[in-house]
């Protein structure tokens, strides 16, 4: 405290002291820098979606209506931009993840809040997270090396699988994105307050009925988001793609086939020798752009969804 | 077992000759010995039960009985076991790990903590209301729908009479008939609580056991719940857990009073029935100095 403030009323002064105007600089500072890291976060996005336009539209003027074929080989000569391939191997590789762990992923989440004892879920949540921590590396080389050989290849009725399958790619990403699902959905359900199961128990509710009608319905705005998120990982997902399903973008509704994802073939061409300008080289952002689009519009629908849904409790 | 217990007459009240030392509603001096209440088929008869949470004894040595179509209410301070003794006639403790209940507890003739006994059966007959109200967050319709659809498979219509009936039996009908498929969550607090009881009364239940359902409510939405509770205790048996004296005296016909006793050497708390008897009497002559002390503000 300054002199002046303690020498009494007359020569009282409500200016700042020395002190006090140090601490408002930090204070500035502080606020000054919070908000500069906030902006690059903000920056970095935009600056990659900016980064993607005028490529993707450079090259679309050149190809235009190709990329409506059906044949998918921008690296060859001559080069041929039909999409469909990429469409179809992502949406086939991401339909057999979904189909595989939203039963399992779900059965757990529901398992976890309202079946095991504390003690049991104390322990198999930690390891849940682990598990989705476990490097894709991993996963593909596993994939690679024991699901494509020993289960596809050996029991897939359909034509005559070899070392690449989307079938192993899609069942590997199941298994990625499984905890991803148990766990972000476990949350949810944990988190619907207990007032709710006791009011449905009281009603001669059974557990499965609590667990099924009043809980996974309370907490369903939790549970679209794990599944939204999962998507959104499965969708991305290029090492397990690309060691798995291999690097050939065949048209194919047989999961035994080899196929190409969108992210598996910018990872493959990125880390090629495309020219840098060369139209195999924009292609790689036409295809991110494509991407990034249904991300996008997956993250919107989902988070209006999550709004329409979401239960306030007080 | 009676399913459904209906009883024309009152509730007549016998007084049986206390066995000396028997009793452990007074273990502290007091003007004279207490006389358990007797009821003519009580709804719940009470031998000896203790609550416990692990090694922690929440309430013990509870004996009493609780009569049909009729309100009674459980008062005492903060811990004193008297939700925890609620939640054990409906086997809602059931649900906390660890709970454990001892001695007897009888509903009507059957045990209702026999292994073959099961908590589902006893929670349909033996209903609840919450201190929050906690509707589900769907419409107004499914939340009345849900316990009759758990229970059954009844027809739309049939659906349809029982939603408007138990709107109607909690005096919520005429606020909500126009927007039944509406979130329950919209509603006001006192509408939600009223809900809750009417969801309640959906499953036909013999039992509301009411646990402090006013304490989340303004001054005028309890008011309307105690009006509502008067009138159903004509069809319904209702043991109501309160914080507040005066509510107790407004709606009960019997309390019990229970105080925690604090053991001096192991410092552990646990609830102790005090004192059971007419509501009426609680208040103007108890039989324990305690029950006065507290009914006149000296304690708690």
């Amino acid at each position: 405290m300054s002199a002046t403030a303690q020498s009494g009323r007359a020569g009282m002064s409500l200016a700042p002291s020395t002190h006090l105007r140090r601490r408002n600089l930090i204070q500035l500072l502080i606020t000054k820098f919070m908000a500069s890291a906030t902006l690059v976060s903000v920056l970095v996005t935009v600056g990659i979606v900016l980064s993607l336009i005028p490529t993707t539209f450079r090259l679309l003027k050149e190809i235009t209506t190709q990329v409506f074929g059906t044949v998918w080989a921008p690296l060859f000569t001559p080069s041929q931009y039909g999409m469909a391939p990429l469409l179809t191997g992502t949406f086939i590789i991401v339909s057999i993840a979904m189909v595989i762990a939203i039963p399992i992923g779900l059965a757990s989440a529901i398992f976890l809040s309202d079946y095991a004892t504390l003690n049991l879920r104390r322990i198999v949540k930690p390891i849940l997270e682990i598990l989705a921590g476990i490097p894709t590396v991993v996963l593909g080389l596993f994939g690679l090396y024991v699901v494509n050989p020993e289960f596809v290849e050996k029991y897939w009725p359909i034509g005559e699988p070899l070392a690449y399958t989307a079938l192993g790619a899609g069942l590997m990403t199941g298994i990625l994105i499984i905890p991803i699902i148990a766990s972000v959905a476990d949350d949810a359900l944990s988190s619907v307050p207990r007032a709710m199961r006791e009011a449905a128990y009281a009603l001669g509710a059974t557990r499965r009925e609590v667990a099924t009608k009043v809980v996974l319905n309370a907490g369903l705005s939790g549970v679209v988001a794990a599944l939204i998120l999962a998507f959104a990982r499965a969708f991305g997902e290029t090492t397990i793609a690309l060691m798995v399903a291999g690097s050939y973008p065949k048209l194919s509704a047989n999961p035994g086939d080899p196929m190409q994802t969108m992210a598996s073939f910018i990872g493959f061409a990125g880390i090629g020798d495309a020219e840098v300008g060369s139209s195999a080289y924009n292609t790689i952002f036409l295809v991110g752009t494509v991407l990034f689009t249904v991300t996008l519009i997956l993250n919107i629908l989902g988070n209006r969804f999550i709004a329409r849904f979401r239960e306030v409790y007080e | 077992m009676s399913m459904i217990f209906r009883q024309s007459q009152a509730n007549k009240v016998s007084k049986e000759e206390p066995k000396k030392g028997s009793s452990p509603m007074n273990s502290s001096a007091t003007r004279k010995p207490s006389e358990p209440l007797k009821f003519v088929d009580p709804v719940f008869t009470l031998k000896d039960v203790a609550v416990s949470y692990g090694d922690f004894v929440a309430v013990s040595d509870v004996n009493m009985q609780i009569p049909s179509h009729d309100i009674t209410a459980f008062i005492g301070p903060s811990g004193c076991g008297k939700s925890t003794l609620l939640r054990t006639l409906n086997r809602t403790n059931d649900l906390i790990p660890g709970a454990k209940v001892h001695g007897s507890l009888f509903y009507h003739d059957a045990d209702l903590y026999h292994p073959s006994a099961s908590a589902v059966e006893v929670r349909r007959r033996i209903g609840m209301v919450f201190q929050k109200p906690n509707p589900f967050p769907k419409s107004i319709y499914e939340n009345i729908a849900f316990g009759p659809k758990v229970n059954g498979r009844p027809k739309k219509s049939e659906l349809d009479d029982i939603v408007e009936k138990s709107l109607k039996s909690a005096a919520l009908w005429d606020e909500v008939k126009d927007r039944l498929n509406e979130s329950a969550l919209g509603l006001s607090g006192g509408q939600q609580q009223r809900l809750c009881i009417a969801r309640s009364i959906a499953v036909e239940p013999e039992v509301i056991l009411m646990d402090e359902p006013c304490s989340a409510l303004d001054p005028i939405a309890t008011l309307r719940i105690e009006e509502l509770m008067a009138e159903l205790k004509k069809q319904y048996t209702i043991v109501i857990v309160t914080h507040n004296m005066q509510q107790a005296a407004r709606v009960s016909s019997y309390t019990a009073f229970y105080v925690t006793e604090v053991n001096l050497t192991s410092d552990r708390r646990t609830g102790k029935l005090v004192e059971f008897n007419e509501t009426k009497k609680m208040f103007s002559t108890p039989d324990d100095e305690r029950t006065e002390a507290y009914v006149t503000g000296k304690m708690g």
